[in-house]
């Protein structure tokens, strides 16, 4: 089973709900596959502390001009059908501005003189490793890259394959979400009894929609603020799987790094009832 | 006119609610929302839309299923597999690289400009409020980003306003970058847990490569001493100066309840203590 965990926003307690499902589940005996998918700022090793193997690096495929192939000025083709202004005319050949480069390989499929091969351009790295049992693959994009779903898709591809598969996404509703969430089975949303947690799973779950991922919610901090949330997935029929109440303690837990579903009381037993509810929701989809 | 923009490295460490406190303080000012992916900075400032415009970037194909004879080979070259078995173009995954209309022998692929999302002009008690609202789905919040930070700048200039006042984009990405473009002074807001002080030291790379001086503001003082104790040295290390620190109180939450700012929800209390921060910040400008 492949779940992603999402939310509209950073700081919903989403990567909180990730590591410690992960855990819980890793003590029932379940196989688990992590991956930290939020490769701009990947947070669950702060809290799942793997043995790391090597870090890899990544890297993209570009185009590399061979000079001598180039017929040059009369051509340009490749210049003017890039969409991405990556290619321009500089005196006298053609000039790659290879961090622009979006690798959709149209310069290619486009040259007459076969004058276009690959070069590559790193975007980060990527890293494996083991938590107990767990599975942890994660990725960190190199400063200045602009781009992260290349890398996503790569960090996702190197992360095994398990009884159950954690994608723990970064936030927003744009290109790197989509990227995380593909070929999940559910998503589980994270959110908070606030207005602005409220705000922003409207978008996350707007995304849903649009991407036909069936998903729930998990209430974070509930008791905080007031129960417009809760309304809101009534009017919107979307299954509630789970709230973790608000308490000073588990924020303190957090800031440290530390785990919440077996140091807090009646944590276990809530994460024992969220994954009852997803188990019922994808046996439903 | 002064550029000041709050940024946190992370989502939820109380940045929005900081901004909408100093929003309610100082000179005449123009408020600036550059967090384009899940902007709630309109949830306290209830902003009235005076202007909207259409945010255009990027390219959108559209397959003609009259013309497309279904031959497959647009989604064969798409590297974005953002192309359905059925031939009709999946939107949140596409790049608009141009491949697709490059390829198709007959002709079935039109390209027209991409709306990605909107941007306002907006009155709200505090002044004149730029925001947007990207797509969802939609990349190049970067863009988008630099139009909000270019309009009010713009709209400063118009007014005779001695300030803008950003809520910066989160993350260390293209979007933050373009918040912080032509900045006079950087607020972080820090949260003292152990990924937060991780994200602050990032972002203040970012501050520190382009030259911009910085202050921070430690909010949710209470939860980790020895976290707070990490920033407070950072801080002094690095020359940011500490214009501030904040107990960790449900009294935001309240306010954010009540879409006020908590220097109007509790002028007495917190706002007091806000007030005490702008006086500081002033100083520095
Ligand atoms: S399309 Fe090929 S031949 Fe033409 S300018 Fe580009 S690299 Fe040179
Ligand atoms: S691969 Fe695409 S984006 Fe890159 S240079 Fe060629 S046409 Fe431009
Ligand atoms: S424009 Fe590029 S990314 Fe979009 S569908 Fe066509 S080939 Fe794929
Ligand atoms: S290449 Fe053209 S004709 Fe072929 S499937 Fe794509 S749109 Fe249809």
């Amino acid at each position: 089973m492949k779940i992603a965990i999402a939310s509209g926003k950073g700081g919903t307690g989403k990567t909180t709900v990730a590591v410690n499902l992960a855990a819980y589940l890793d003590s029932l005996g379940i196989g688990i596959s992590f991956t930290d998918c939020d490769v701009e700022e990947p947070n669950a090793h702060f809290f799942l502390n793997p043995d790391l193997n090597a870090e890899k690096e990544q890297f993209l495929p570009v185009p590399k001009i061979d000079e001598d192939k180039c017929i040059g000025e009369s051509c340009k083709k490749c210049i003017e059908l890039c969409r991405f202004k990556s290619l321009i005319w500089m005196v006298d050949a053609v000039l790659s501005f290879s961090e622009l480069c979006h690798a959709c390989g149209l310069c290619e499929l486009a040259c007459p003189a076969n004058a276009i091969g690959q070069g590559q351009r790193l975007i980060g790295t990527s890293v494996t490793g083991k938590t107990g049992n767990i599975n942890f693959t994660s990725g960190l994009l190199r400063i200045g890259e602009a781009m992260s779903p290349p890398l996503i898709k790569k960090v996702k591809e190197l992360s095994p394959n398990s009884e159950v598969n954690i994608f723990d996404c970064p936030p927003g509703t744009s290109c790197p979400v989509v990227e995380s969430i593909e070929g999940a089975d559910f998503a589980i949303l994270v959110t908070e009894p606030t207005p602005f947690g409220l705000h922003d799973l409207d978008l996350a779950a707007q995304l849903m929609k649009t991407l036909d991922m069936p998903c729930g919610v998990v209430l974070n901090r509930s008791g905080m603020g007031d129960d417009r949330v809760e309304k809101y997935l009534i009017d919107n029929n979307i299954p509630l799987l789970g709230s973790l109440p608000h308490s000073r303690t588990a924020a303190s837990k957090y800031s440290e790094g530390g785990m919440l579903y077996d140091t807090i009381p009646g944590f276990k037993d809530i994460f024992a009832d969220i994954w009852k509810s997803i188990q019922d929701q994808v046996s439903k989809a | 006119m002064k550029q000041l923009v709050v940024i946190s490295g992370k989502g939820g460490t109380g940045k929005t609610s900081v901004v909408s406190a100093l929003a309610a303080l100082g000179p005449k000012k123009v408020l600036a929302d550059c967090d384009v992916d899940a902007a709630d900075l309109h949830l306290i400032l209830n902003p009235d839309i005076v202007e909207t415009t259409d945010f255009f970037s990027g390219e959108r194909p559209i397959i003609n299923p009259e013309i497309c004879t279904q031959c497959g080979l647009c989604s064969e070259h798409c590297k974005f597999d953002a192309i359905s078995k059925d031939c009709s173009i999946i939107p949140e995954k596409c790049e608009g690289c141009g491949v697709c209309s490059f390829v198709c022998p007959v002709q079935a692929v039109s390209i027209s400009p991409r709306k990605c999302g909107q941007w306002f002009k907006s009155d709200t008690r505090f002044g004149t409020m730029i925001h947007a609202k990207l797509g969802i789905g939609e990349e190049n919040s970067g863009k988008l980003v630099t139009t909000v930070r270019n309009a009010s700048a713009e709209a400063a200039k118009a007014e005779g306003a001695e300030l803008v006042l950003v809520d910066g984009s989160p993350g260390v990405g293209c979007p933050v970058i373009a918040s912080l473009t032509n900045a006079d002074l950087a607020l972080f807001v820090a949260e003292p847990t152990i990924t937060a002080v991780h994200d602050l030291k990032r972002v203040h790379k970012l501050t520190e490569h382009f030259k911009i001086p910085s202050m921070a503001i430690i909010n949710k003082c209470g939860i980790n001493a020895e976290q707070e104790n990490v920033i407070r040295s950072f801080c002094s290390e690095k020359d940011i100066i500490l214009a501030g620190e904040l107990p960790y109180d449900t009294v935001f939450t309240k306010a954010q309840i009540e879409a006020l700012s908590v220097v109007e929800y509790d002028p007495e209390g917190m706002g007091k203590k806000m007030k005490t921060i702008w006086d500081k910040m002033e100083k520095h400008f």
